[in-house]
């Protein structure tokens, strides 16, 4: 298994070895750049700033980062498609985006740069999973708006691996291609990893005809056992990348074959731990929200972004000989967005979903659970009082209805299940929407 | 010339069906016939009482997730291919059944057929043209 990945192969040594000062100095003259650049450049940037009475030249190096002021999602959803962009609309060469709570979508500009830079931080995580010219990488995660797919794609490419752009869906046909195509690396989300490890012993596969050395997995949170799963499923290491499409996408941090934790690429983001209720920046140690600044993108930078991730950094060097600070693993969420297999969803979605059918009430329960090591999702939702319902195809259709308006949007199916009038319990105050039997 | 019915949703699960005949049954309510259209997930009550009304009232208060239908209802002596020989005349119009049940009262020796189909207007049509005794909720 990991005795398979030989080397200690460093992608970038230039950048993923140099010592916290000499990082520290780089990252001061991004950061000087990148305020500037946002100031200058993009509206609701320098109104943040005019109202903080912050000018560029008031930030000279790292030191004074948490002068300015944070950026959150509902910044960018209010500045909603491009308001965010820094960059003339000419300079921007790729679009993504990621589902939001009003149906409006967190859009990301990329530049040129940005998608080097993106290839580049991919490249150096997918490195750390063995990852050379020589491999084959099979890469599973949707390609689309969805950041997953095609970062995994330039990561490879960039390496120069061979890529296959196998994309979501059709598990037996994945399994042909991995086996078929030799693949080396697989790149899903950790759940699908180990759907795709059962249905390969299902269907009668033998893990022996495919030449899996590792997997990058990520786009949600994991378990260790889900870990050691994957591993014995598919005879495998199994590495965690992390990332969010409004920093840039996957590969803004990557477990190194040591996993105590991902290296951030700290020349591209200086990440910060704040108290989430103070705003206040913790030590390197301590448990808070994890925040970015990104300080070489210049389609749509941000500064201090707040992930609503929670974790901790640790600046420690690593046994792999790198420098760059890692994050422990992503402890939850500070706000109420679910990630079901991949996918961010909001219960305010679902709720905006359901009451574009007749003959429900807006009284439901989202119930997500994780079931075969799949994310499951099922939607209780009470009928409208008023309707009539005789026939038992009367209410398939109502529950058809939801199916449908749920999945476009959210992009993921739900079992739904219609109940009786007053069966979904109601509480005082904030509305109990979700259980997470995941958590539990 | 048609038959009111009452339906109920109900999640399947023990206790909801008590639920309902209790509510009914200590107000005094009698079902004249009562029938259930069941899935995994859930059944449909679908009966007559012999006070619809009063049922329909009673229900909504109590939470029920209740409504109305009119079927069509016919009588036929209570012998061997009464009911093939309605479900013929239908079918010879291409008229579809949704779903139907029958019952036969003591004391009687004619049954009754209860039907919700696709064309009720046509279906009535033929069913009086071929001399089929049409039931309304009085006749019940």
């Amino acid at each position: 298994m990991s005795s398979r990945i030989l080397n200690d192969y460093i992608y970038n040594p230039q950048y993923e070895t140099l010592s916290r000062s000499e990082m520290e100095n780089l990252q001061s003259e991004r950061l000087k750049k990148t305020v500037e650049l946002v100031y200058n450049n993009c509206a609701p940037y320098r109104a943040k700033m005019d109202e903080f009475k912050l000018k560029p030249s008031d930030i000279k190096s790292v030191k004074d980062l948490s002068k300015l002021p944070f950026t959150v999602k509902h910044d960018l959803r209010s500045n909603y498609p491009f308001g965010f962009y820094s960059a003339p609309k000419s300079d921007i060469v790729e679009v993504h985006a990621s589902s939001g709570t009003t149906g409006k979508l967190t859009v990301v500009g990329y530049t040129k740069n940005d998608l080097e830079v993106w290839g580049e931080i991919v490249a150096r995580g997918m490195a750390m999973a063995g990852v050379t010219k020589e491999s084959t990488v099979h890469v599973s995660y949707g390609y689309g708006l969805f950041t997953g797919g095609l970062g995994a794609h330039y990561g490879a490419q960039t390496i120069g691996a061979s890529t296959v752009p196998a994309s979501s869906g059709n598990t037996i046909r994945q399994l042909t291609l991995l086996r078929d195509f030799g693949a080396t690396h697989l790149c899903c989300t950790p759940s699908y990893a180990i759907y795709l490890g059962t249905e390969l012993k299902n269907a009668g596969l033998n893990i022996e005809d495919f030449s899996l050395q590792a997997g990058i997995f990520g786009a949600e949170p994991w378990t260790d056992n889900m870990r050691k799963e994957i591993e014995k499923l598919l005879h495998i290491k199994a590495f965690d990348i992390y990332g969010l499409s409004e920093i840039c996408g996957p590969g803004v941090s990557m477990e190194c074959k040591y996993q105590n934790g991902a290296h951030v690429q700290e020349d591209h983001f200086i990440p910060e731990i704040i108290d989430p209720k103070t705003l206040e920046p913790l030590p390197f140690g301590s448990e808070g929200e994890l925040v970015f600044t990104t300080i070489t993108k210049t389609g749509q930078p941000l500064i201090r972004y707040r992930t609503r991730d929670l974790c901790t950094l640790n600046a420690e060097k690593c046994a792999c000989g790198r420098t760059t600070v890692r994050m422990g693993r992503v402890k939850g969420r500070s706000d109420d967005m679910l990630i079901i297999r991949g996918v961010n969803v909001f219960p305010s979605q679902i709720e905006s979903a359901i009451m574009n059918v007749k003959g429900v009430s807006p009284h439901y329960m989202i119930i997500v659970d994780r079931i075969n090591n799949l994310d499951v999702m099922e939607i209780q939702i009470e009928l409208d009082g008023d309707v009539t319902l005789d026939k038992v195809g009367d209410v398939e259709l109502i529950k058809k209805k939801v199916e449908t308006e749920v999945n476009s949007y959210i992009g993921l199916s739900a079992k739904i299940k219609l109940c009786e009038r007053g069966s979904i319990a109601r509480s005082e105050g904030k509305a109990v929407r979700v259980i997470d039997k995941r958590k539990q | 010339m048609l038959v009111k019915q009452l339906s109920v949703f109900m999640e399947n699960r023990p206790g909801r069906l008590y639920k309902l005949t209790n509510a009914l049954g200590k107000e005094g309510i009698n079902f004249v016939t009562l029938s259930i259209a069941d899935t995994k997930d859930f059944g449909i009550v679908r009966f007559i009482a012999r006070d619809n009304d009063r049922a329909y009232e009673i229900l909504k208060r109590e939470g029920f997730t209740v409504g109305q239908t009119e079927l069509i209802g016919v009588e036929v002596d209570d012998q061997p291919n009464a009911l093939a020989t309605v479900i013929e005349i239908l079918d010879e119009k291409n008229i579809n059944i949704e779903y139907l049940y029958s019952f036969v009262l003591t004391n009687h020796n004619t049954a009754k057929i209860l039907m919700r189909v696709e064309n009720t207007d046509a279906a009535l049509k033929i069913l009086q043209e071929k001399g089929i005794k049409l039931l309304s909720e009085k006749i019940l």
